[in-house]
């Protein structure tokens, strides 16, 4: 997957978790930038994208997934060249 | 494991939803949303269910046919991430929960404190949610067993005053969750051979929660023994170091069935019986096709062994309460001569209810729901084949048809994981259950071959065994109490705790009323609470609660009960009693039951609800009562 259909899934994602087809990510989005995404729903979104692209993201990882753009860099490198 | 694997797929549930969001209607909303969770779900899809459901769901819950609980989660971890899928399961379960969430780790100065959201919440049911991070016991590695059982004694102890405080303050029926062993093993297999290991410790502290809560009348969550069958458990450490969450979000719709199943217990709405196809679902094969020798089914080859196995956990249902009945597309006489087959393990003696013909099999459904006078929603219909299971599905929405794996040896652990027959007492009455409505059956028939009523009555030589709600009656008596839809007068539901308090008080008389008759022993069949109320004058009794079991409908048992009311109320110095009718969807039968017995409509008081009905019985004046039942005090 490249970068771009990473996010597309991704906002896929997150429109899910938030239930809210209007959601539109930017790798710039971050927290503050969409109403909820507070650390209750921090863990929903990591284990939603962690069903979502079969992957399993690290304790010390969790603290870098604050934005979107990091998100996705750190999914596509776990995804490898899959 | 797939979590909720009896429950069918659909092709497009996040469109659905999708499309289920933009219905105007809360009432048609709540509908929709009732009917799409009936399908596999992960938790995303689960909390947007709860979504679609939960706006409105408070104000509709009366015209969507759900019955409302306040359930109040005092947990040491985090149980935020699990609330949409307990409410999304009720709600499958015909439940309207009202979810109360203690803060995080407080559990104990929610019941030893006077906590006021709690009691403004006034829960019906308290789980108590601990896991084994929780207060784990000091103990060192080499403290002996006595060591370790004074400790878990003491935990225990600790317990049990929590349970007693949420009885005696809010009467509800509490809920212990078991504790899951979340640390891995020092030992190995050795590990149960040191009394002061983690895993040795958890087990026993689990069995003495265990052993303690049946003696105390508490429900178990058993968590542990679910997170044995998930294998890593079912939560994840990185999520306990994250966010204290014990159970997966991931497997948030699995923890939420396993509480809404027993919530929905508690509200009497667990199913009753196994409608069983037979062909290819009891034995491997066509009986009309390849005759009684030529069916697979017994010793001798692995699928009439996996066959067999399927009988065996179904007449095991049985042994525990469940009803059994089939309904099958065959000849009756060919399909009744099967059960001559030796290895047979199921006797036709064993079906309460058996119809087979070419008919559609959502019409013979309704007619063995009909013949047993019990509801569609008490059915679970089994067969292998998924066209027939669709077709029930669609007709029969209140049918539960759980999707099958496609080996029959998979077939008994499939029910069991579905869940449909969870329970919260089990008495002996629970064993002769299926023997009682096959018993009914057989009086059905013997009535339509009578013909006269009185010769059949009298015929029938029926013998009421009255006794005030004692230990004895309880569990029967509040299990009756909380599943009986029909013949009920006010639907009032009470716990175990609640039932006892009432029948203690000096001022009430509370009746559990047995019915034997030439068939056999009916068991505890209608329960009566009369009691002093203020809203009503002070020589007036209130018949609170009467209820009676439908299998003995039609017998004159409500008059011969209102004899013995009314001996016990006059004796005691009351004037009259006073009867109410609360309407419901479901008890329109008892809607002249007042009436027909003689009492004289009087005005409701000032604290009625509004479609309440008041029903006076002058004790001074009354009149024989006729009826064909011996009275047994």
């Amino acid at each position: 997957m490249n970068e771009k259909e990473i996010l597309q899934a991704l906002t896929q994602v997150f429109q899910d978790v938030f239930d809210d087809d209007d959601i539109v990510l930017t790798s710039e989005t971050t927290a503050d930038d969409i109403d909820g995404w507070d650390s209750q729903t921090h863990v929903l979104l990591i284990v939603a994208a962690e069903q979502r692209f079969g992957i399993k993201f690290r304790t010390a990882e969790l603290e870098s997934l604050k934005n979107v753009g990091h998100f996705a860099q750190l999914i596509q490198t776990k995804l490898g060249g899959r | 494991m797939q979590q909720l694997s009896w429950l069918p797929t659909h092709a497009d549930l996040s469109g659905a939803i999708g499309q289920a969001k933009r219905i105007e209607d809360p009432l048609q909303r709540l509908h929709e949303a009732a009917k799409l969770a009936a399908h596999q779900r992960d938790f995303t899809l689960t909390a947007r269910l709860d979504k679609l459901a939960t706006a409105g769901i408070e104000q509709n819950a009366t015209a969507a046919r759900l019955t409302p609980l306040r359930v109040a989660l005092l947990s040491s971890h985090t149980v935020d991430h699990l609330l949409p899928a307990i409410r999304v399961a009720g709600l499958q379960r015909r439940l309207a929960l009202s979810l109360h969430v203690a803060p995080y780790g407080m559990y104990r100065q929610a019941l030893l404190a006077d906590d006021p959201a709690l009691n403004a919440f006034a829960p019906q049911l308290v789980v108590l949610a601990l896991d084994a991070h929780d207060a784990p016991l000091q103990l060192p590695l080499q403290a002996g067993q006595a060591e370790v059982d004074a400790a878990v004694a003491e935990r225990v102890e600790e317990l049990r005053l929590l349970w007693r405080r949420a009885r005696e303050r809010y009467a509800a029926q509490v809920v212990q969750q078991t504790l899951v062993p979340v640390v891995p093993p020092l030992f190995g297999s050795y590990e149960a051979l040191v009394p002061a290991s983690p895993r040795a410790v958890i087990e026993r502290l689990n069995a003495a929660i265990r052993a303690a809560a049946r003696e105390d009348g508490v429900l178990l969550l058993d968590l542990a023994w679910h997170a044995a069958a998930y294998g890593d458990g079912l939560g994840e450490p990185v999520r306990w170091h994250q966010a204290k969450q014990l159970v997966s979000p991931a497997l948030a719709p699995l923890y939420g069935e396993q509480l809404a199943r027993i919530a929905a217990a508690t509200a009497g709405l667990s199913r009753k019986c196994l409608v069983l196809d037979l062909d290819n679902t009891l034995w491997g094969g066509v009986i009309g096709d390849d005759g009684i020798d030529g069916i697979q089914l017994g010793q001798g080859s692995p699928s009439g062994e996996a066959f067999l196995a399927f009988q065996h956990y179904a007449a095991q249902l049985a042994r525990r309460g469940v009803i059994l009945t089939v309904c099958s597309k065959n000849d009756l006489h060919i399909a009744e001569a099967a059960f001559a087959h030796p290895e047979m393990a199921l006797k036709r003696s064993d079906i309460a209810a058996f119809v087979a013909n070419w008919e559609d099999k959502a019409g013979n459904l309704r007619r063995i729901a009909g013949m047993l006078d019990i509801g569609l929603d008490s059915l679970v219909f089994v067969d292998d084949n998924p066209a027939e299971r669709d077709i029930v599905r669609r007709e029969l929405p209140e049918v539960a048809v759980p999707e099958l794996p496609a080996d029959v040896a998979d077939y008994p652990a499939r029910i069991a994981a579905a869940g449909y027959f969870e329970a919260v007492s089990f008495t002996s009455d629970d064993a002769e259950r299926g023997r009682s409505y096959a018993l009914n059956v057989e009086r059905k028939a013997a009535l339509n071959q009578a013909t006269d009523m009185e010769g059949y009555l009298r015929g029938l030589q029926m013998v009421l065994r009255v006794s005030c709600i004692g230990a004895a009656e309880l569990a029967r008596a509040t299990q009756l109490i909380n599943k009986t839809n029909q013949f009920n007068l006010t639907t009032r539901r009470y716990t175990e705790a609640e039932v006892e308090r009432m029948a203690s008080d000096p001022q009430t008389i509370a009746l559990a009323l047995r019915l034997e008759d030439k068939f056999g022993d009916n068991g505890l069949i209608s329960v009566v609470l009369a009691r002093p109320d203020t809203a009503i004058e002070a020589d007036e009794l209130l018949i609170d609660s009467w209820l009676m079991s439908c299998r003995v409908l039609g017998r004159e048992v409500e008059m011969a009960v209102l004899e013995v009311l009314a001996d016990a109320a006059a004796a005691a110095g009351w004037g009259a009693l006073v009867g109410e009718y609360r309407p419901t969807e479901r008890n329109g039968m008892v809607a002249e039951h007042y009436p027909r017995l003689g009492f004289e409509q009087c005005p409701a008081p000032a604290n009625a609800i509004a479609d309440a009905s008041f029903w006076r019985y002058e004790l001074a004046s009354r009149a024989p009562i006729n009826h064909h039942i011996q009275v047994q005090a």
